[in-house]
């Protein structure tokens, strides 16, 4: 368990970072909802997957939200880099399918920084490109005290300009300020009254 | 008469479908073509126009010679046509329909008494009415006292004959052009820089604005039209994510397009063109800066010029407990965000086609395999049951009632799993964050 999340997140403005895991669109849902106005999400068109709208209610409104529906990865990066640099979204999601080579993953860099946006790509696991300022691992984790079911580990497995560690948080659906929703608690098996939960 | 008796008399009868629609287009682009003649060009009925020509016969000679001139025009064009000249617009009518020809000044109610009474423009009903009554011509009529006639049919018949005789005024009333969004250039050289072509298309923005702005209107999408040397021509079209006019903030959008052009030997003519054109009524100054939403909007349609201004979109909330059916994915461009979300359970944050796992029975199952995964169920919140809609037929609801689950694995992942009792077997559909 590392030391204060606030720091690391929401992760620097004006960047490009990068999520993996089975938890990704879940992070990057609760990156938006701390980050105020339109968001973009790009997506490629034939993926059976879809966001859920009313799934994303609890974290975020989702009349903020614009996706984007592409035919490919190339037109992704396109649409990506063009939002990016119009400065007029707050965060830009991806998701990309294939692996990030460099010179994309820097123009995506370059175009962030013009526009003053974040960006974020959802990447499957080892894809990434070394452009990136963060990368997070983010997996949803099984809570035996059974609390909301949000409880999530996000690993900050590369950090450009800091240092690594890993939290748990999870998700306060009853908050109303939005940027106190993310709680960050303590591992599941180190909480006290948890020795006699699971034995 | 059924086409097949109509056959009959005339073996080689060709037929072909009405067209209403089109046949009005047409007309009013005769209507169009008419104001050649006088200023004063209205529609009459279906199939007619009524021209006003005071004043603008001595043009053409004299009155003989205008309607010589336009029949003849009209027969060179392969159109027959039915010609009624008259005093008043009554009169004219009658006479292009029943008699065709012209009536001297002054002797309309000579000239039209031996026309039947259909041509006074009187109700089918009433025209048959005032047959048998013995009233067959227009002559007839005039010569009957008026009161009884009045008593039987209403005014109207009286007002008809008064209309064509000219004792009561009545209007032609001129359609006016709707109004041409398009503008042209042509050069004396042909040019074929891309700088030239946008420096071209700057001017001919800021004069199609000009004229949007004079009509409150703003274009929702554009087509510029570059012929060149080789008198090929090359289109770029522009859709817009919401209605504009002011050219500084449509030029730059039309620069891919423009990338995009082969000049070959060069241009020589740029023709612009409003081709959606929609109301945008002129706004407010506010002190609150709304630059916000217009850079979206721009960003929508550069984005939509790589992508289709369609594959950009938005959620809209939609009334229905089929979870696939509870949200609308509608095109950002023609939709605002709006209604209120709300799921009185937990839904998922995404949804798949639901995919079979193996299981039996109403509970979930204590272990199971998803996606090549061993999976072992540590909570499970649940039943929420869903029936289909019986007013929708889908293929996918077709195996009944839906028990829905959620279950969190002790691996970590929280899934969607649904149960189906009519037609056992276990599913899932979504994952939670």
């Amino acid at each position: 368990m590392s030391a204060d999340l606030a720091p690391h997140f929401p992760p620097r403005r004006a960047r490009v970072h990068e999520a993996c895991g089975p938890g990704m669109h879940g992070f990057a849902a609760m990156l938006a909802a701390q980050l105020e106005g339109p968001v973009l999400w790009i997506r490629e068109y034939w993926r059976p997957e879809v966001l859920n709208p009313l799934g994303l209610s609890d974290i975020l409104d989702p009349a903020r939200l614009l996706v984007a529906q592409v035919k490919d990865q190339t037109d992704a990066l396109a649409v990506a880099e063009e939002a990016l640099r119009n400065g007029s979204l707050k965060l830009v999601v991806a998701e990309l399918g294939e692996p990030l080579g460099l010179t994309p993953g820097r123009r995506l860099q370059l175009a962030a920084k013009d526009g003053r946006s974040t960006g974020l790509c959802l990447i499957s696991e080892g894809n990434g490109s070394n452009a990136a300022e963060t990368r997070w691992r983010c997996t949803p984790t099984f809570d035996p005290e059974g609390l909301d079911s949000t409880l999530q580990h996000w690993d900050l497995i590369k950090n450009k300009s800091g240092t690594l560690g890993f939290w748990h948080v999870r998700w306060d659906r009853e908050a109303h300020r939005e940027t106190h929703r993310l709680r960050v608690v303590s591992a599941p098996g180190e909480r006290p009254g948890a020795a006699h939960a699971t034995g | 008469m059924p086409v097949s008796d109509a056959r009959a008399f005339c073996p080689g009868l060709q037929t072909r479908t009405a067209d209403p629609a089109g046949d009005t287009r047409f007309l009013h682009a005769l209507r169009r073509w008419a104001t050649r003649y006088c200023p004063w060009v209205g529609i009459e009925g279906e199939d007619g126009l009524v021209m006003d020509i005071t004043g603008v016969a001595h043009l053409f000679g004299d009155e003989p010679l205008l309607l010589a001139d336009l029949r003849q025009r009209l027969a060179r064009a392969g159109f027959s046509v039915r010609l009624g000249l008259a005093d008043t617009r009554g009169a004219a009518w009658a006479l292009a329909r029943f008699g065709e020809g012209e009536a001297p000044p002054g002797r309309m109610a000579e000239v039209l008494a031996p026309l039947p009474v259909a041509a006074l423009r009187l109700e089918p009903a009433t025209a048959t009415a005032l047959q048998r009554l013995g009233l067959r011509t227009v002559g007839d009529l005039a010569a009957t006292a008026r009161a009884p006639l009045t008593r039987r049919f209403g005014p109207e018949v009286m007002m008809r004959l008064d209309q064509a005789l000219g004792r009561q005024p009545e209007q032609v009333t001129p359609l006016s052009d709707p109004p041409h969004y398009g503008v042209r250039m042509t050069l004396p050289e042909p040019i074929g820089l891309q700088d030239d072509v946008m420096a071209g298309l700057a001017r001919l923005l800021e004069r199609l604005c000009a004229k949007l702005q004079a009509q409150e209107a703003g274009a929702r999408m554009f087509r510029l039209t570059l012929r060149r040397v080789d008198q090929d021509a090359q289109e770029v079209e522009l859709r817009l994510a919401r209605p504009l006019r002011e050219a500084a903030r449509i030029l730059p959008l039309f620069e891919r397009g423009v990338s995009a052009v082969e000049a070959g030997f060069g241009i020589d003519q740029l023709r612009l063109a409003a081709v959606q054109v929609e109301p945008l009524p002129v706004q407010q100054v506010s002190s609150v800066p709304q630059g916000r939403s217009d850079q979206l909007g721009d960003l929508i349609t550069r984005i939509g010029t790589r992508i289709g201004l369609e594959n950009v979109q938005r959620f809209l909330p939609a009334d229905s407990h089929i979870p696939e059916r509870a949200f609308l994915i509608a095109p950002a461009a023609w939709s605002e965000p709006g209604g209120a979300w709300a799921s009185l359970r937990p839904r998922p944050l995404r949804l798949f086609p639901p995919e079979a796992i193996g299981g039996t029975g109403p509970r979930p199952p204590a272990r199971f395999r998803w996606r090549r995964m061993a999976l072992e169920t540590g909570r499970a919140t649940g039943p929420e049951r869903i029936a289909p809609e019986w007013w929708m037929s889908d293929e996918a609801w077709r195996s009944g009632l839906r028990d829905y689950w959620q279950v969190d694995t002790r691996q970590g992942r929280r899934l969607w799993l649904f149960y189906t009792p009519q037609a056992p077997g276990w599913f899932v559909q979504g994952e939670f964050p």
